[in-house]
């Protein structure tokens, strides 16, 4: 079914340069045609958007659950599914399915596993898996930690056309820690694992993926080490992007105090120093991509003893406002805003969608970006309210959104 | 001891302590639970050594002291209190000095002793806190294996709760039981004294397995709180990273930290704790850290060994060290463990036996 034709007037456009503007938007088949001085058609559905922000839909680069609610609610259009499912999605019809599994109001793209049962040892059916639906590989939770296995994986991936999502910690640092090696864990009695054991595995992972001419990508960089490795290797034009999530550039690991478990993260949270360096690193452009990494978790495997719990947070919710501090705060333009949260991800996966221009899929968000809201874990969209920013004030709620044209909720 | 006479025996103090050292009544120790020395303020961890003196001298009771209705060594202070000790991890000598310091206060003490395997997954224990409310315990005594475990608990149950270790958090009694112990020994041997009834000064070296030891954190907590100058030694391995922030000089050379130790505190070689190796031998380990009677030596003449044991004889310490007859103190930390238990137990059961002075935690 073919909704309406839609207008949208009188917002501003975020667009992919430059400050929003006044403009206007028309959509038809699910698709954007015109952007900038527009009126509407007789029949078209005619949105106003006074005072709000004309934003495309977000893109958020590797969630692991699909969980609808939350993301209608953080304005994401589009999702991709972390292969850490269970079971794992290692294979071509359970890509397929989880390819299926959003629509018509929610697009899951699904990342294949890169290895058998994510283990790290055998490679899984990629080529099958990409010509299912999957949009790019992951390696999971975990870092590969057999160089070899890496550089065969990168290798075929670069035949394939597929970005590899890396989660890069160094297995024999990290080990068992839950938290980064400082004084907070050394006070805390929490197993921890130096700040290193990101940056060596980011190494690595830089070094094969240049002698593979794969391109990478890891989920997240939130070390100042590694950013400045992340930094030099795109200077030399290495096919290397980074994403972070918004707790490593809002939070540090001060937040442990009281054994929260809200707070536990993979990678752990760091030190105000790296806080800052990821701060940079998004604003000197080093870092590609802001993600949610929502992990809804109950309370089965929150309300734990700190080291037993299970690590991640429900992030959907939050990404915009978060992400909007960064700008209220002059670190990053709007437009570059939405390069991390939509346009940057869409690129990165291949689809077209994330950015306000002619021909795109008509993915809109309207968004009030001053409005003060409190994040509430206790009433949250999300199917599990683990938040780390429980009660915190924040500024950004998305008020309409539109997939493929169509009006969600 | 300085300032602070022993109750007489058979006398029990339960109100406020008679002191200008600490406010009054309940405000001299505003704490629902003891979960850490960290939560501690320098007089309240103080106050509790104070209300331990009484039970030091109660303890010393001869046989045949009192009347047999009233069975010697036993205070009637927590009579009709039931008192639950609730380990989750293997222990001995802890358990069992809980166990005797709540029935010399006249309290029903009840072990639950649960294999970790059984109570692996944490909704059980959430479960398993929830349990031992519901039976309206009047004070639980926690340990557990991993870290912010007797936080958790707390936080879920109505009465107070103690931390009898929790992973590589802390042992905040033991603490308390190793200054008590340096206190009296100090006093004892060689005079010590100082006007606040601290340890302002004195030069503690703590060596071993700090990164796994909830002993060690606890130990600095109130060794720097008291004023004691501490260093801490252990291999790199062994060496948690930041821990000068918590007002130590750490160092890797024991020979080095020993010189001008007053007392040295010695720590059990977790092995079980350890996931990979740490040190390539115990044999190797007594070559750089073991307390021998060589090293001794180094200290100051009339320096006092501790261990909270159980130890690894022959591997962080020497037998013919351990078992010294001035300089060790190994047992007594055992005697004033029970004496810092009882405290504990008393105070933090104060609210709820109504005692005068002692309102809703401010």
């Amino acid at each position: 079914m073919t909704p309406r034709p839609l207008t949208i007037t009188g917002g501003k456009l975020v667009l992919p340069e430059g400050e929003p503007r006044a403009g206007a938007i028309r959509c038809e088949d699910g698709r954007i045609v015109a952007v900038g001085d527009v009126t509407p058609h007789d029949g078209d559905e005619v949105i106003d958007a006074r005072g709000l922000l004309v934003a495309p839909g977000l893109v958020d680069l590797g969630v692991f659950a699909i969980d609808k609610p939350a993301f209608h609610f953080g304005g994401i259009t589009r999702a991709a599914l972390m292969p850490d499912q269970g079971p794992p999605l290692d294979h071509p019809a359970r890509v397929r399915f989880a390819a299926q599994s959003g629509k018509p109001d929610l697009w899951v793209h699904p990342l294949a596993a890169a290895t058998q049962r994510l283990e790290g040892v055998e490679l899984a059916e990629l080529a099958l898996m990409r010509d299912a639906g999957a949009r790019a590989v992951a390696t999971g939770r975990r870092w590969i930690g057999d160089s070899g296995v890496m550089l065969r994986l990168l290798r075929y991936c670069a035949m394939l056309g597929l970005t590899v999502v890396s989660h890069a910690e160094d297995a024999g640092l990290a080990g068992h820690a839950v938290a980064t090696a400082g004084e907070m864990a050394t006070r805390m009695g929490l197993p921890s694992a130096p700040a290193e054991a990101e940056q060596l595995a980011v190494a690595r992972d830089i070094a094969l993926a240049e002698l593979a001419g794969a391109a990478l990508h890891f989920r997240q960089v939130t070390t100042t080490g590694s950013i400045a490795l992340v930094r030099a290797a795109k200077a030399r034009g290495a096919r290397i992007t980074a994403g972070v999530t918004p707790a490593h550039f809002m939070l540090s690991d001060l937040e442990l105090a009281d054994f929260r478990t809200f707070a536990r993260m993979s990678p752990p949270l760091r030190s105000e120093a790296d806080r800052q360096a990821v701060i940079a690193g998004i604003a000197d452009g080093s870092i590609d991509v802001i993600a949610s990494g929502h992990d809804p978790r109950g309370p089965e495997d929150k309300r734990l003893p700190f080291a037993d719990a299970e690590p991640g947070m429900a992030g959907a919710e939050t990404l915009l406002p978060l992400t909007l501090t960064l700008v209220r705060d002059g670190h990053i333009s709007m437009a570059r805003a939405f390069a991390l949260i939509a346009g940057n991800p869409a690129a990165l996966l291949g689809v077209e969608a994330g950015r306000l221009a002619v021909g795109a899929e008509a993915d809109i968000a309207l968004i009030d970006p001053v409005r003060p809201w409190i994040v509430n874990s206790d009433k949250m969209a999300a199917s599990a309210g683990n938040t780390p920013f429980d009660r915190r004030p924040v500024e950004g709620r998305v008020t309409k959104l539109f997939k493929g044209g169509a009006r969600v909720g | 001891m300085q300032n602070e006479t022993p109750a007489a025996a058979g006398t029990i103090r339960t109100g406020p302590a008679a002191s200008g050292r600490y406010p009054a009544g309940g405000l001299a120790f505003p704490h629902r639970d003891l979960t850490g020395i960290g939560q501690l303020a320098r007089h309240e961890i103080l106050y509790l050594l104070d209300e331990a003196e009484q039970w030091v001298a109660h303890n010393r009771q001869p046989h045949g002291a009192q009347p047999l209705t009233q069975p010697h060594r036993r205070a009637d202070l927590l009579r009709g209190l039931t008192i639950i000790n609730a380990f989750f991890e293997n222990s001995t000598r802890t358990l069992l000095s809980f166990e005797i310091a709540g029935k010399r206060l006249g309290a029903d003490v009840v072990n639950m002793h649960a294999a970790q395997s059984s109570v692996k997954k944490g909704e059980t224990l959430i479960d398993t806190a929830m349990t031992l409310n519901a039976m309206r315990a009047d004070a639980i005594v926690i340990r557990h294996a991993s870290s912010g475990a007797v936080r958790l608990i707390a936080d879920k149950v109505d009465c107070p709760v103690l931390n009898a270790g929790d992973g590589q958090h802390e042992h905040p009694t033991q603490g308390l039981l190793d200054a008590l112990t340096i206190r009296h020994a100090a006093a004892e041997q060689w005079g010590w004294s100082s006007a606040g009834g601290d340890l302002n000064g004195l030069k503690v070296t703590i060596c071993g397995d700090l990164l796994h030891s909830r002993v060690a954190r606890s130990n600095i907590l109130c060794l720097t709180a008291l004023g004691a100058d501490v260093t801490v030694c252990a291999p790199p391995a062994l060496m948690p990273e930041g821990i000068e922030a918590m007002g130590v000089a750490p160092t890797y050379d024991f020979d080095a930290a020993l010189k001008g130790a007053q007392v040295v505190m010695m720590l059990r070689l977790q092995q079980e704790r350890m996931q990979g190796q740490f040190i390539p031998s115990p044999r190797e380990y007594r070559h750089l850290y073991g307390l021998t009677v060589d090293r001794l030596a180094r200290c100051e003449p009339q320096a006092l060994v501790m261990h909270p044991g159980p130890m690894n004889r022959g591997v962080e310490i020497d037998s013919q060290v351990a078992d010294h007859a001035t300089r060790s103190l190994i047992t007594r930390q055992v005697e004033m463990g029970v004496a810092v238990r009882m405290a504990c137990l008393d105070v933090l059961t104060r609210r709820s036996r109504n005692v005068a002075g002692w309102g809703d935690v401010p």
